[in-house]
């Protein structure tokens, strides 16, 4: 048995301690360890994604120029660059990355509730991109079907990968959402049963608060997912019709009857949806904490805050069909989706007000962290307004299937989480590696990946007002298009693969930190949250060496008037701050 | 200071860059105005929040950026204040909404007098039905679809005798009159979409969709699938050609009816025998193609195929290039077959002809070839055989030589380019696989393994 390292037991010392090099960096049962182990992996295949996207900005960008690239391998790279990015790269790395390193050090645990689980859930999810990368390199290749995966058309002659990628992908999705279930299962017990003493619900860092709702809706929104794919698989190889009508296809009739690929569709956004809000309660979370921290000033509204996260993933399970306005379904369906869609929009609207109030009267450090966190709400409040197009049923219309829809995405929950995991990692990477990174370099990355991202997706926009539609490969000659079309999709690519290039900044960051890098100090920021209260830098096994700390107030005592500095961590106690104790009773 | 600054200057460019820049929405060309108008809203609501939020965050940067000594107040909550903004928010909300549904609901209505038109989408082309005089659709069904019957209708269901089924990308409809699109899809989601229309809908395999408008301006408006397909979903291209209403009722007097094009006598080989003479001078006897005279092998090339491309050469739609110097020989020759029946006859003729493998002229790296034909293969098939459900010819024992001349005028515009030429258009797209003529050699080497 795992123990549980609830409060009452803060003087029991561990017995699992890592003896060797393998259990210490392998099979780690560390939270620490597990943490490094999914971000690198999510970041590693990434990287893959990010190449893939680069392909396909060559080919839009500059068609017929490069032998490379044909429409069979072009629409392998549309589909892998989605999915890796959403799932295997997002997902993974906020929830299994940030939320196995945050959670135990924000909330006071040693190390999250089932060390063993959780353990295996990253060497399940490793299992998970193995099984997806090795669809690249079977017969017919990986699947070409779009992320989304669309039946028929995801097992049906016409697309890449029919042989084997799309049995791949699918199985894939499926010991990946497994893994994730060990992982999430793990988060939410420890969030809700291993808080360290005074660490009320309420005074949890809203990074906590982020991670913890969106694992919710991971746990209640993927096996949507995964009932779809095992349905597919049948589909596809036991010839069942779960979502195949009858079809004749290239003249042939391959002998489905019945099923219905709305159906899918249902299953698959009733997951997708919720899938944008795991994405991007995290990262709400995190820059809430990077933005009070930097600007030395309490977080705007921390009750409305954690509200409206709890709001937003619970109207993130009845938006879905948003996605579906002309997918054929019942049309009166319109009418409900799109007022809950655009109900949705008021607690988001609520957080940016809230994060940009959160700088008012601030006393703000524009560092590395912050740089990304403000680019964060520009990006973010960008892609939140033109959800207000796309969701409004009737706007939709005509925007659908076009670049303004692959725009609003990728500003929505390509670029902005992005931004909040560069943030993220340089904010905490004192912590987590006990150096310090390179500012210069860091504020180059920055520079160059905010603006060089709007460069790509601020004119996307306009092609799909246009009317470019989206996953072509090529536009060939049309009517309607005027020539400097293709003037602005090359200029597109150019910054997209300028954005590439402007990553190897943080990579170079990254290495120069390891190997040449000044010691950090275990606060350097002076933030109040747990984890930069910790004994050792960074936190050895077990994090709190002898004693768990007891939590005496909120996250968010900065600049707390009458007191010397401007924060008091978490686990000072009210006597020795006293003029706090005010606030303290509320929270 | 520098995050300021920019954030304002990208406010400002941002704007500048919406009312300046020449990419904007195409014109309009249907009632749904009020479509333009509920996004004019929204710009118009987003817009302003978008510069209110991001000066007033530029404000803070600079006001509040880090000074020595300088303490930030703690103010963790303000009521007033965030019950006020949530109010204003849901204000701006109910604006946009407001309008959204409101045209929905007209969108969901269809008119009474809407007429009906069926626009079938398969992989990856556009073909059109009309229910003909009596109004009423005849009963389809997907288990019915053959090579013969490529709509799948029903010979038992009179309704259908008088539908008029278009072989073609091209549907016509009339100016100012609201149409009804029922959308259908034989093997996978495809969607219906014009820009000008604003309108569009998925088609979906074994349910019916619709979507409504009415056209208010005259002209050809392109069709373009917008829901992914498989691999040539960006060629899968079409039109709607808007008539005055009295053009309109002539093209329809012009089409013919489900009945009348099932009761169409086969072509007679022995007719066309004579008429092929005039072919034979160029395509040989046995119709076995000369190289010499730029004439390619016809024996044991898809009817289908040949007929079509006669038809294209007689109405200009081939062979009127500038640079398709053997095209524009073939299109007079084409000529000289009067009508339908004719051109019939003569395929008859030439089905009768011994099928012998031509003789392979082009050399090339067969295994660069096989990787290039993968992306032909999905139409072709994989023998090369043509697949006549696809619209796709025979390439496989036919003049290779040819095949490459035809790559390559696909690829440089010579071929295809023609509007009403669909399936030359796709074909331009596609060849760009192979982008020079190494690539056309090595694939057309390929082929004559096949």
């Amino acid at each position: 048995m795992g123990y549980v390292a609830i409060a009452d037991r803060d003087h029991e010392i561990e017995h699992h301690d890592p003896q060797t090099f393998i259990s210490k960096y392998v099979w780690s049962q560390d939270h620490k360890v597990i943490a490094i182990q999914y971000g690198c992996t999510a970041i590693f295949v990434g990287l893959i994604a990010l190449c893939l996207s680069a392909m396909m900005r060559l080919q839009l960008g500059f068609p017929d120029s490069f032998s490379f690239i044909n429409p069979e391998n072009y629409y392998q790279f549309v589909t892998m660059h989605g999915m890796i990015m959403v799932i295997y790269l997002l997902t993974a790395l906020f929830l299994g990355g940030f939320g196995n390193y945050l959670i135990p050090l924000m909330v006071g645990s040693r190390d999250m509730v089932f060390p063993y689980l959780n353990m295996l859930s990253y060497w399940v999810y490793l299992l998970s991109v193995i099984i997806l990368l090795i669809s690249f390199f079977v017969p017919g290749g990986a699947t070409g079907a779009g992320w989304t995966l669309y039946p028929p058309q995801a097992i049906m002659a016409g697309t890449p990968g029919t042989e084997w990628g799309i049995i791949l992908m699918l199985a894939s999705l499926g010991v990946f959402i497994v893994a994730f279930t060990m992982g999430g299962l793990n988060y939410i017990t420890t969030v809700l049963q291993a808080r360290c003493r005074g660490m009320t619900l309420m005074r949890m860092p809203l990074s906590v608060w982020g991670i913890f709702i969106a694992t919710i809706l991971g746990l209640l929104a993927f096996p949507a997912l995964l009932v779809s794919a095992i349905m597919m698989l049948f589909d596809k190889t036991l010839h069942t019709s779960f979502f195949m009508p009858a079809i004749s296809s290239a003249g042939m009739d391959p002998g489905y009857t019945g099923g219905s690929p709305i159906l899918f569709q249902h299953l698959f956004w009733f997951f997708g949806h919720p899938e944008v809000y795991i994405v991007a309660l995290p990262a709400f979370g995190i820059v809430s904490d990077l933005l009070s921290t930097h600007a030395r000033k309490n977080i705007f509204g921390y009750r409305m805050m954690v509200w409206a996260i709890i709001a937003i993933g619970g109207l993130s399970f009845i938006v879905w069909a948003h996605h579906m306005y002309v997918s054929g379904m019942n049309p009166y369906f319109g009418f409900f989706f799109a007022t809950t869609t655009l109900i949705i929009a008021v607690p988001t609207a609520i957080k940016v007000y809230n994060w940009v109030l959160t700088l008012w009267e601030g006393n703000i450090h524009l560092r590395v962290p912050m740089l990304f966190s403000i680019g964060f709400i520009f990006t973010f409040l960008h892609g939140g307004l033109t959800g207000l197009f796309l969701g409004n049923v009737t706007i939709d219309l005509p925007l659908s299937d076009t670049y303004f829809v692959v725009a609003h995405f990728h500003m929505v929950m390509g670029v902005s989480p992005i931004l909040v995991v560069f943030g993220a990692i340089y904010h905490w990477w004192p912590k987590i590696t006990g150096k310090m990174y390179n500012e210069t370099l860091g504020k180059w990355h920055f520079w160059m990946t905010f603006l060089g991202t709007y460069a790509i997706y601020l004119p996307m926009h306009y092609l799909g007002f246009q009317g470019v539609p989206r996953r072509y490969f090529a536009m060939g000659n049309t009517d309607f298009l005027p020539a400097s079309a293709q003037d602005l999709n090359a200029a597109i690519t150019v910054s997209a693969l300028f954005v590439a290039a402007a990553q190897i900044l943080f990579f170079v960051n990254v290495i120069w930190s390891l190997k040449k890098g000044p010691k950090a100090d275990p606060n350097p920021w002076d933030a109040t949250s747990l984890e930069w209260q910790t004994p050792d830098t960074p936190p050895k096994h077990g994090n709190w060496g002898h004693d768990l700390p007891t939590c005496h107030r909120w996250a968010y005592d900065y600049s707390v008037p009458g007191y010397a500095d401007d924060f008091i961590p978490q686990n000072v106690p009210p006597d020795i701050a006293p003029v706090g104790r005010d606030h303290e009773e509320d929270h | 200071m520098p995050l300021a600054v920019v954030l304002i200057l990208l406010v400002v460019g941002s704007v500048v860059f919406h009312l300046l820049s020449p990419w904007t929405f195409t014109e309009l060309a249907s009632n749904w105005g009020l479509i333009d108008f509920t996004i004019d809203v929204t710009f118009w609501v987003t817009g302003t929040v978008f510069v209110l939020v991001n000066l007033f965050l530029a404000y803070c940067i600079i006001k509040f950026r880090y000074k020595k000594g300088a303490r930030a107040t703690y103010e963790p909550e303000n009521k007033k204040l965030e019950t006020w903004l949530t109010a204003i928010t849901a204000v701006g909300v109910a604006a946009m909404l407001a309008p959204g549904l409101f045209v929905w609901a007209s969108f969901v209505n269809v008119p009474e007098d809407a007429i009906e038109v069926e626009a079938v989408g398969q992989q990856w082309h556009w073909t059109f039905r009309y229910p003909g005089d009596d109004g009423k659709f005849g009963e389809v069904d997907a288990e019915r679809i053959t090579d013969e019957n490529p709509f799948g209708m029903d010979p038992d269901d009179p309704n259908g005798q008088d539908d008029i089924l278009v072989y073609s990308a091209e549907a016509h409809v009339p100016l100012d009159t609201p149409v009804k699109f029922l959308l259908r899809s034989k093997d996978v989601l495809h969607d219906f979409a014009v820009a000008q229309f604003r309108v569009k809908m998925d088609l979906v395999p074994g349910m019916e969709t619709f979507l409504w408008l009415t056209p208010t301006k005259l002209g050809r408006f392109e069709i373009l699938c917008e829901e992914l397909c498989g691999i040539a979903h960006h060629t899968m291209r079409g039109a709607v050609v808007v008539d005055e209403p009295e053009d309109y009722a002539s093209w329809i007097a012009k089409q013919s009816t489900w009945a009348q094009d099932s009761m169409k006598a086969a072509g007679n080989a022995q007719v066309g025998a004579a008429q092929f003479a005039v072919c034979a001078a160029c395509h040989g006897q046995q119709g076995e193609g000369m190289q010499a005279l730029n004439a390619p092998k016809l024996a044991g090339q898809s009817s289908w195929y040949l007929k079509r491309q006669l038809q294209n050469y007689k109405s200009g739609t081939r062979g009127a290039h500038a640079d398709d110097v053997f095209g524009k020989q073939m299109a007079p020759m084409a000529a000289t077959l009067v009508n339908d029946a004719a051109i019939d006859n003569v395929i008859a003729h030439i089905e009768t002809l011994p099928d012998n493998p031509a003789p392979s002229t082009v050399a090339g790296d067969v295994g660069n070839g096989e990787k290039l034909y993968r992306v032909c293969s999905y139409c072709h098939g994989a023998d090369g055989q043509g697949i006549r459900a696809m619209n796709a010819p025979r390439a496989a024992g036919m003049s290779d030589w040819y095949l490459a001349r035809q790559l390559e005028n696909f690829r440089e515009g010579i071929r295809g380019s023609h509007l009403s030429d669909y399936y030359g258009f796709q074909m331009g797209l596609m060849a760009s696989v192979a982008r020079d003529e190494k690539a056309i050699n090595d694939l057309v080497a390929y082929i004559n393994t096949l």
